[in-house]
């Protein structure tokens, strides 16, 4: 059963992101760009879906336990550190080369296109390395 | 209907999916966690692989139904490609969290970290895109 929820929130995860225009690395590109000709659709996106996580968090969150599981698993971590900041910056600068993040990314898979899959694998290690570097 | 409609009704989507999957599992739907999660050989793992799987599903079908063609493939070259994703890699792995996750997800519960975080790679990825398109002229032909 949590396999199944699990592939229908990630079909509607995917569609959503089809739908808006995030699987192409061209509109996220032109959002980011604010001194060229300016494509504002990221920020609709982001508006959207930060209005339904905001109302729906608020109200799944007052249930006691979710319905499928035994509890809520949420990030402890409320600390602003070094590492936090460090890693959105560094997660900006490769957003900025190429466009993807890594939703759109895996998203576009399907789309067959070998850079696509060249992103994604070295999104992999660059996950790994940064895990080796803060395990030890 | 504007152009931004489809785009705002996709963030809405996305939205949707993400409280879903809190609702019912109690999960966050943070795409870099999940996947970090899932090859990572986390216990009750097997919604993490199906989530990915309909998500690289969903969107092949949405242009089937919808006949909106695929998106052009990137002018950009496949090095462009592999240090975007090797940054992209370890820069969520360690600020543990990319869009949806600090974005989306962690901006709904008010986390005022995931709204830092959000602020920064925003920030970072602005400037990154203003220096190799307008500072660094050539680095795109």
């Amino acid at each position: 059963m949590k396999a199944f929820v699990g592939l229908v929130c990630g079909l509607i995860f995917g569609a959503g992101l089809a739908m808006s225009g995030m699987t192409n690395t061209a509109v996220v590109l032109g959002f980011l760009d604010i001194a060229g000709p300016w494509n504002p659709t990221l920020g609709f996106v982001m508006a959207g879906a930060v209005l339904v996580s905001l109302v729906g968090f608020q109200i799944v969150l007052r249930m006691q336990r979710p319905v499928l599981n035994r509890r809520f698993t949420l990030p402890k971590s409320t600390l602003i550190d070094g590492r936090l900041l460090l890693g959105a910056a560094i997660f900006g600068i490769g957003w900025g080369i190429y466009g993807y993040c890594p939703g759109p990314a895996m998203a576009a898979l399907g789309y067959l296109d070998h850079k696509t899959g060249i992103f994604v694998v070295m999104m992999l290690i660059g996950m790994a390395l940064a895990n080796k570097l803060t395990s030890r | 209907m504007t152009a931004y409609t489809i785009p705002i009704i996709g963030g809405l989507v996305i939205g949707l999916a993400a409280v879903i999957l809190l609702l019912l599992l109690g999960k966050m739907a943070g795409i870099s966690g999940i996947i970090w999660d899932a090859i990572s050989a986390e216990p009750d793992n097997l919604w993490r692989w199906t989530f990915l799987i309909g998500l690289i599903i969903a969107p092949v079908a949405y242009h089937f139904i919808s006949h909106v063609p695929y998106p052009a493939i990137s002018a950009l070259s496949g090095w462009h490609a592999a240090a975007g994703g090797l940054l992209v890699g370890f820069g969520v792995k360690l600020g543990s969290g990319c869009t949806s996750g600090h974005g989306v997800c962690g901006i709904g519960r008010l986390s005022p970290r995931s709204l830092v975080a959000t602020l920064i790679f925003l920030g970072t990825g602005i400037g990154t895109v203003y220096l190799i398109r307008h500072v660094l002229p050539g680095y795109l032909s």
